[in-house]
């Protein structure tokens, strides 16, 4: 008997006689492995909770059971509102929150793009205004490619839903920001091309 | 908030009687006439039966006898299918020839949260078709969570010349040109209701319906397109509003400004339901208005001349100042709807204070305990309270909790319905809820963080709902949440016995909570639960009850397709769908989606590929 206890006692020191990496004292305790038949399902739960919140349609979690009451991702339908509620506020609330419409600013010739807002202006004149002033230090002079005035040679254009690359000034100012991915001042002969157009 | 025109019990209780085996009336094979005196007697049990209204009435008229049974088919006027899917639609129209007036519902209510995939079914199309033919007089039409396209509500518009009536309530499928047709076709339409709709257009597709109403005096009774995400043409709305001397009912969506609704107010001084829109000035989105905007007293002026006022709603884009103009219809409202309202308490506090008549309140859970306080003060005969999360994530910053559940319940005893979300929750409040609000029939409490338990004792909340089903001897729906355990399931089974609709998530420990709820809940029809540790051996439990029931939704839970198929074979007229999220590996091993449902129609044919009809 004793020695069948001596046995035990041996094999729970094994451990002890252990070659492991690491320090002295260091117990690195083993990290069980689930067994998860769908695996890439979990990496992509585990991805997700750094989008907590702001994605929009996330991913489900597969099964509930192995969601520990900590963890933060989004679960598909969950709360049960219904999207028609959410949709609702998501638009306001982007308006609220200034989150607005974030849109970069390329100028030819600049060695850096800049940033805005689009939702902050109220129109083609203000957004003309603001933009001359990000791009002051690249002495731009009178940006007017919406006035159509000849004093420079720029062209401040949009790439619109499509991709493709507009005029800016042409459409009203709802539609304009709602289609406008990115902004782009030309500079030079592009530029004298596109606003010579009618 | 909206006519709940889905009161009504389902055709299936008089179609069961037929599919039993027993009487064959059903089947559309043409009885030899009955002899003289039958005749007779049919006859006058055609002009009895014709003022019966309630279906379940009807259902069981129908079962007496075959002469009761052809009697019965031949004066409903009608007809009510609780799921599209469980009869079809010839069989329907072969039965009951003299449909006036039809409710369909479709998807599962599941549907609404994102748990269906798209297109997965309840189309209107073949009921439409089939009923293009065969009810020319049809009238009303009230459709839930159903596919509609814009072709079907053309072929509507053309086959039905006496149409009347439109409800669509969260359908999706069609867009503002469908909406022209109706407009343009229908020139008896009295009532054209979009209700949480989802109404959506190809880009620069957007059609101006509202121009299309006839141009003469129309018999609009009620227009409501608040869910409808396109602005509209408003001069053709003012115009129309003036030239529908029987509007009563207006929801404009949120794309009209608070002087346009002055304006359409001014047109229409006998509404009696009005949905606001947004409710804020059109200056502040368009600077070329400025100095344009309403002001408070205007406002108000217009209010005060609408003396009929009961309903309001809308609210979209509240700007708070404009609250005080509603205040000379307060007293006489029996139903708001702030859902939409980013309001706090205080804003909130000059308004609900001369609420004294209302039944029905809507709230976002920005005004807080505070705000319900404030409700429970004055609101002594409110019957039904929905208080909706602002910010619908479940780590999110609570603003009512149980004490707002509390004071809820202390001053408004008569209450029957409540939808509640919140972050944390007591067994406490719940309790005291069940023993102050014994005329609740609905209790729908959603604790947003999953499986949160008591938040003061750190216990499950299963004695809150055991309370409930306790004490609310009229309890019919029931919807749970927080940390649940098999027990809180024991006490549904052994108290809920009147439980009709029953939704569960994230809750129970193992098949013993499935089980008392199949054991136990007798009257229950449906049933709707996700992420739950339930499998085969519970799914087994309620074979003896299944086709007693609409249907049951089971998704995420422990279920496998060979339990799923057991179900199907010994329970030949229920249909049995295995629905696939679309990444899913074939070969997995968990049904992941389970919705069954009686049917006399058997399996559909326009399941898609990720449905499969065990």
């Amino acid at each position: 008997m004793e020695g069948g206890a001596t046995y035990v006692s041996d094999l729970g020191n094994l451990k002890a006689t252990e070659l492991r990496l690491g320090l002295p004292g260091t117990d690195a305790p083993e990290k069980p492995t689930p067994e998860n038949p769908r695996g890439s399902k979990r990496a992509l739960l585990e991805a997700n909770e750094e989008f907590r919140g702001k994605s929009k349609s996330p991913e489900a979690d597969p099964n509930g059971q192995e969601a520990a009451p900590m963890a933060k991702a989004q679960v598909v339908g969950w709360p049960p509102i219904r999207s028609y509620r959410k949709n609702s506020f998501q638009a306001r609330k982007a308006e609220a929150e200034g989150a607005g419409l974030l849109v970069k600013v390329s100028m030819d010739g600049a060695p850096y793009l800049r940033k805005i807002d689009l939702k902050v202006y109220k129109g083609y004149k203000e957004l003309g205004e603001a933009l001359e002033n990000l791009f002051k230090c690249f002495s731009l002079g009178e940006l007017s490619g919406m006035e159509g005035c000849n004093g420079s040679e720029y062209a401040i254009t949009y790439e619109d839903k499509d991709g493709d690359w507009m005029l800016v000034g042409d459409v009203p100012w709802e539609m304009f920001i709602s289609s406008c991915k990115r902004l782009r001042i030309m500079t030079g002969s592009e530029a004298r091309g596109m606003r010579s157009s009618p | 908030m909206r006519r709940e025109r889905c009161d009504m019990s389902e055709v299936e209780g008089g179609e069961r009687g037929g599919a039993g085996g027993g009487d064959g009336a059903g089947d559309g094979v043409a009885d030899a006439p009955p002899p003289f005196s039958d005749r007779v007697l049919e006859n006058v049990l055609e002009n009895v039966l014709q003022f019966l209204s309630s279906p379940r009435d009807r259902n069981a008229a129908s079962l007496v006898c075959r002469s009761w049974y052809r009697a019965e088919a031949q004066t409903r006027r009608e007809l009510f299918i609780g799921n599209c899917y469980a009869v079809s639609p010839r069989r329907a129209t072969e039965r009951f020839r003299c449909i006036r007036a039809v409710v369909l519902k479709g998807k599962p209510r599941f549907a609404d949260f994102n748990l269906v995939p798209s297109n997965w079914g309840a189309h209107f199309h073949p009921w439409v078709s089939t009923m293009a033919a065969a009810y020319p007089w049809l009238e009303k039409l009230c459709l839930k969570r159903i596919s509609v396209a814009d072709g079907d509500l053309s072929l509507l518009a053309h086959s039905f010349p006496n149409f009347k009536e439109l409800s669509l309530i969260c359908c999706e499928g069609f867009g503002t040109a469908g909406l022209a047709i109706i407009a343009e076709k229908c020139r008896h339409l009295r009532v054209l209701d979009l209700i949480e709709d989802c109404v959506e257009d190809e880009e620069d597709e957007t059609v101006d319906w509202i121009s299309r109403f006839p141009g003469t005096t129309t018999s609009l009774e009620s227009l409501g397109f608040d869910c409808v995400g396109s602005a509209v043409n408003f001069e053709a709305l003012e115009a129309l509003v003036a030239r529908s001397p029987a509007l009563r009912w207006l929801r404009v969506n949120h794309h009209v400004s608070v002087e346009q609704l002055r304006r359409l107010m001014a047109r229409a001084p006998q509404l009696t339901h009005l949905g606001t829109g947004s409710f804020g000035s059109a200056a502040a989105a368009a600077p070329l208005l400025q100095g344009g905007g309403s002001s408070v007293e205007d406002l108000a002026w217009t209010f005060a001349a609408s003396k009929s006022l009961v309903c309001l709603s809308g609210f979209r884009d509240v700007e708070p100042h404009y609250l005080p103009a509603i205040h000379p219809v307060c007293a006489n409202l029996t139903s708001l709807n702030f859902s939409f309202a980013e309001v706090t308490a205080e804003e909130l506090e000059p308004v609900i204070r001369r609420c004294h008549n209302l039944q029905n309140f809507w709230v976002l859970d920005t005004v807080g305990d505070e705000g319900l306080q404030a409700v429970a003060a004055t609101c002594k005969d409110l019957r039904e309270l929905k208080v909706f999360p602002l910010d619908p994530r479940e780590d999110s910053e609570g603003s009512v909790s149980d004490v707002g559940l509390i004071a809820i319940s202390e001053g408004c005893r008569k209450l029957r319905s409540i939808l509640y979300f919140c972050q944390q929750m007591t067994n406490a409040a719940v309790i005291t809820m069940s023993q102050n609000c014994q005329d609740l029939v609905v209790f729908r409490l959603c604790i947003m963080g999953r499986r949160r338990p008591d938040h003061w004792t750190g216990e499950p909340m299963d004695e809150g709902f055991g309370a409930i089903v306790m004490n609310c001897k009229k309890l019919r729906r029931l919807a749970v949440s927080g940390l649940l355990t098999d027990k809180a399931f024991a006490y549904i089974g052994e108290y809920g016995k009147l439980v009709r609709t029953l939704s569960v998530a994230f809750a129970g420990n193992s098949d013993l909570g499935l089980r008392y709820v199949l054991e136990g809940c007798n009257k229950l029809q449906k049933l709707e639960i996700r992420d739950s540790p339930f499998g085969d051996s519970a799914l087994l439990s309620g074979l003896h009850h299944y086709y007693n029931m609409r249907f049951v939704w089971m998704s995420s839970c422990k279920l496998s397709p060979r339990g799923c198929k057991v179900v199907a074979q010994m329970l030949p007229l229920l249909v049995v769908e295995v629905i696939r999220d679309r990444d899913e590996d074939h070969d997995n091993e968990a049904v992941s989606k389970l919705y069954m449902y009686r049917s006399l129609a058997g399996s559909r044919n326009d399941a898609p590929s990720f449905v499969e009809i065990l």
